[in-house]
């Protein structure tokens, strides 16, 4: 059989490709049902990088959509609270460039600041209780709301729905306990365009 | 034994497939990095290379050369390493799911590496018999895999280093492979 | 002899020690303010006791324990309470911390005082806690509570004391003073601690050879066969904890680990001579030994220094020129750190105050580029790799950082000593530290933040399913009402009972008068608050920053928005 067909080229030829191709193509069908990804876990290693504020800034509700979004191809550099250090992290994991942060979703403030609801002006609507996405407002209708310092994660999400304008944002005071060394200045610049002094210029 | 020795020193050191015969750089100055991409995809190449190698023997040994059809090699080969690479693919996505985020385009990119087919194409036109071109295809990926390492830890370290501003990123990743190529090349008459 | 080992790495800096052992322990006169910082050991501090204007005797408890790491402290002289306030402190930070002031009134006036000369009769666990009553924190310069270290433990038994006589830093002689002043309140002290650990196996005094004196006092008061002294040849830095244990025993304290996990206790001699004084002579910790030393000051000395003594009573008795001094330090020229005013005050874990002089100690040279010449990577006592840990540490690779064993390192400034380009690695490493720690505890923090968003969810989840339980329920029942009523009175239809919905609805809606009265109040409401709201914006202008201002000025805007829409609702009623 091997003679005649050798002996019809044009036949030979497409024989042998499809039937190759008809091997191959069953084998890798066999292997796509046993090798069968469900779910995506990059999202949780994502979303256990970001800071948790749930503050909304990156235009997603919450952390997690965030971190689904990027898993989907979503630029890496719309969180404030996170800054550059999230960035930064979320780079190293998903080896791409760090770019800096997207000024277009705020600021990236350097002191962490607390919401503050001066009771005085509290009439008890519970609209900033609804609003808070980690629940750290203690209430109840009519009754006075306050503020649990050590769950506030400073989303300043309370602040709008207000009616009575009593929310602050306090910065947190840092005393000697949360006080560590500063970096020391960076060594002197012999090359003009290195990376360390341009890094300083941009600082 | 001794001609398996020197297959291998051939394949991985002398005739290096990456800086002596500039196959296969795609990868090379793509996935170069980080150190942890860098082994999955030595693995990975390495993994494709010696399948392929034996893949590629047997459909020339079986198909090709019985039915006249050597002007076919590239095609037909080209057919097995998609396959092989496409099976590579999904059990690396099973496995490790990180790593296939992290490979990402130059995962399916090692079907057009040049080094993978080059291997193929030189063991067919070299005649060589199943254990050598099996041989010749495990010490291309080992070869690789070398090079990738090494030159992964050193791109990790220079992006740490403060390196003037015009020659950050691909130009000094240049400079650096072009001067492993240089000390690779003294390997030459070895055998 | 005993056997010694070497550390590896170790630097030989000038050792400048003899300034200060010219003349015996000073006593110096009484100050006129005591400031007794409430925060002095490793822990958290206890709840003042006093109140402003209380009149205390020396040695009265200041304050009262809430956690089991409290360390109580202790009024250094009588007097009187004249403020309980932020002060600034001894800490590299620079900044302040409560401390309890007292006017000293000179009569120097004890407590009454309750010493147990036959200790042996206590039990360790009363002794212990004497000693943490007594206040006393670790004084080779850590502060770590005496009386935690020495707690039996359930399953780790202690077979080796080693009393650490090293005193490895510069100028400092604090350590040697006291054991040639003070030997006979050493070796009882040595001897209550061997009580509490109920008679260890080995008992070693590590000291350096550089001390010849010091050992000879000790040799005369000890008997060999219980308490062995060891000396060993002079290197910086022998006197850390895990490189004595090394030097003595041969064997490494694992990374991370503690010296009870060998079996070992380390203690200080000033600490031993505390407990001493705590248990035998039933005085808590209110005095130490401080070296005063430095080209800057006239008199180089070693004195008894009441806990609480500000800096600046010490220096003008031992003849201090400002001018002439380059900067001052409070502890040793390799670890120890600046000061930027002399009213922080002597606390438990100050050894000595270094006045150094322009030429003594100069300003430091800028660093330069790192040459990669490896000399670091020769001094490091841990055998770490100072270089990498620089790279890393510039790069702020945190996950390069801790596989390098950043949090081994000692901080003892042997690699910045040695470094041709002076670049200051010590100071990178604490930085790198102290990052590393703020990012663990925030990750902390927002795991716990993601744990309460995640509930809050579930929550809202449920009191949705519940309300649509609820829902369902009523519409069930009203189905069933309206099929009850249907079939007793066939007349009623759809129609009907939509006629009978509009009117009540109608009687309902409020009358016009009643409307416009509400918009009217409406109206009041939203022009106060945007009196109010322009009213934050002046302040704002005058003296907030530009993102108050912006802030403020939204707010003005939407608060104008609201007036405007609550006049238009107005019209159109009216209208």
């Amino acid at each position: 059989m091997i003679d005649t067909i050798a002996q019809h080229p044009m036949l030979a030829a497409l024989i042998a490709l499809v039937s190759l191709g008809v091997i191959f193509g069953g084998l890798l069908g066999f292997a796509a049902e046993k090798f069968k990804v469900h779910g995506d876990p990059i999202v949780e290693q994502i979303d256990n990088l970001l800071p948790q504020t749930q503050c909304g800034q990156c235009g997603f509700p919450g952390c997690r959509p965030y971190a689904q979004s990027i898993a989907d191809g979503d630029a890496i550099n719309k969180c404030p609270p996170g800054g550059q250090n999230t960035i930064n992290a979320i780079a190293n994991l998903l080896d791409v460039p760090a770019p800096a942060l997207d000024e277009e979703h705020g600021e990236e403030e350097e002191i962490k600041t607390i919401a503050y609801i001066r009771e005085d002006e509290c009439i008890g609507c519970t609209k900033c209780i609804q609003a808070c996405p980690v629940d750290a407002i203690l209430g109840a209708a009519k009754l006075m709301h306050t503020v649990i310092v050590s769950e506030c994660t400073g989303c300043d999400l309370c602040v709008e729905p207000c009616p009575v304008d009593c929310i602050d944002m306090l910065p947190v005071v840092q005393g000697i306990v949360q006080w560590h060394w500063p970096t020391p200045p960076a060594t002197i610049d012999l090359i003009a365009t290195s990376k360390m002094s341009s890094q300083e210029d941009a600082a | 034994m001794q001609e398996f020795a020197v297959i291998l020193v051939s394949s991985i050191l002398i005739n290096n497939y990456v800086l002596v015969q500039f196959l296969g750089l795609c990868p090379f100055m793509g996935v170069s990095k980080k150190l942890e991409s860098a082994i999955g995809m030595s693995a990975a190449t390495t993994f494709v290379l010696t399948l392929t190698a034996m893949a590629s023997y047997i459909v020339n040994e079986l198909v090709l050369m019985p039915l006249g059809l050597i002007y076919l090699r590239t095609i037909a080969f080209i057919l097995v390493i998609a396959a092989v690479v496409q099976f590579t693919k999904m059990f690396i996505e099973k496995t490790s799911p990180l790593l296939y985020r992290v490979l990402g385009v130059f995962l399916p990119l090692i079907t057009t590496n040049c080094a993978v087919l080059g291997v193929a194409l030189q063991n067919a036109s070299k005649d060589l018999n199943f254990m050598q071109s099996s041989l010749y295809g495990f010490g291309a990926g080992a070869g690789f895999s070398l090079v990738l390492i090494l030159f992964s830890a050193m791109r990790e370290r220079l992006a740490a280093a403060d390196i003037p501003q015009p020659f950050e990123g691909a130009a000094i990743a240049m400079i650096t492979a072009g001067l492993m190529s240089l000390a690779f090349m003294g390997f030459s008459g070895l055998v | 002899m005993s056997r010694t080992w070497e550390t590896p790495g170790g630097v030989h800096p000038p050792e400048n020690k003899l300034q200060s052992m010219t003349q015996s322990i000073g006593h110096l006169p009484i100050p006129g303010t005591l400031v007794i910082p409430l925060h002095q050991h490793i822990g958290s501090p206890e709840t003042v006791d006093v109140t402003i204007g209380q009149t205390v005797l020396k040695g009265q408890k200041l304050t009262t324990a809430i956690h089991s790491d409290n360390l109580p402290v202790h009024a250094s002289t009588s007097g009187t309470v004249i403020a309980i306030d932020d002060h600034p402190v001894a800490h590299p930070s620079g900044l302040n911390a409560l401390c309890v002031t007292i006017a000293s009134d000179g009569k120097d006036q004890w407590i009454e005082r309750t010493g147990i000369a036959d200790f042996r009769r206590c039990g360790p666990l009363d002794l212990l806690q004497i000693i943490t009553d007594a206040g006393i924190a670790g004084m080779g310069g850590a502060g770590f509570p005496a009386a935690i270290k020495l707690s039996p433990s359930n399953d780790k038994t202690v077979d080796t004391l080693i009393i650490n006589a090293t005193e490895c830093e510069p100028y400092i002689t604090a350590d040697d003073a006291a054991m040639r002043g003070k030997t006979q309140d050493l070796i009882q002290g040595i001897e209550v601690v061997c009580h509490i650990l109920n008679g260890p196996k080995r008992v070693v005094i590590g000291i350096e050879d550089n001390k010849p004196q010091a050992i000879k006092a000790l040799r005369s008061y000890v008997q060999e066969s219980s308490i062995k002294i060891v000396p060993f040849p002079t290197k910086y830095p022998s006197g850390g904890e895990k490189q004595l244990i090394y030097i003595l025993t041969g064997r490494e304290v694992p990374s991370g680990g503690l010296p009870i996990d060998l079996g070992m206790v380390c203690l200080n001699i000033g600490t031993l001579i505390a407990i001493k004084r705590a248990i035998v002579d039933g005085e808590p910790l209110i005095s130490r030994i401080t070296t005063v030393t430095g080209e800057a000051c006239g008199v180089n000395r070693n004195y008894e220094v009441l806990i609480g003594t500000p800096i600046s009573h010490l220096l003008t008795h031992n003849e201090f020129d400002e001018n002439n001094c380059s900067r001052l330090i409070m502890g040793g020229p390799m670890m120890g750190f600046s000061l930027t005013s002399t009213d922080v005050p002597v606390v438990k874990t100050t050894n000595c105050i270094l006045a150094p002089s322009h030429s003594e100690i100069p300003v430091d040279t800028p660093a330069q580029a790192c040459i990669r010449c490896g000399l670091c990577a020769e001094a490091c006592p841990v055998s770490l790799l100072p270089q990498q840990l620089f790279w890393y540490a510039q790069a702020k690779d945190q996950e390069r950082l801790e596989a390098h064993n950043l949090f081994d390192c000692i901080e003892c400034g042997a690699c910045s000593y040695v470094c041709p380009s002076n670049i200051p690695l010590v100071q990178h490493y604490r930085s790198s530290k102290g990052e590393i720690r703020k990012a663990n505890i925030d990750k902390i923090d927002a795991d716990n933040a993601r744990q309460r968003f995640e509930f809050r969810k579930l929550r809202l989840e449920q009191a949705d399913k519940q309300r649509q339980a609820k829902r369902e329920a009523r519409r069930l029942v009203t189905e069933q009402a309206r099929a009850a009523s249907s079939t007793s009175q066939p007349g009623s239809s759809a129609a009907d009972i939509i006629a009978a919905a509009q009117q009540r609805a109608i009687t309902k809606k409020a009358s016009p008068d009643q409307q416009k009265a509400k918009l009217e109040r409406a109206l009041l409401a939203a022009q106060s608050r945007l009196q109010e709201a322009e009213k934050r914006l002046i302040e704002a202008t005058i003296n907030g920053s530009t993102k108050q201002q912006t802030i403020c000025s939204a707010s003005v805007e939407s608060a104008r928005q609201k007036v405007d829409q609550a006049q238009h609702r107005l019209r159109e009623l009216t209208d």
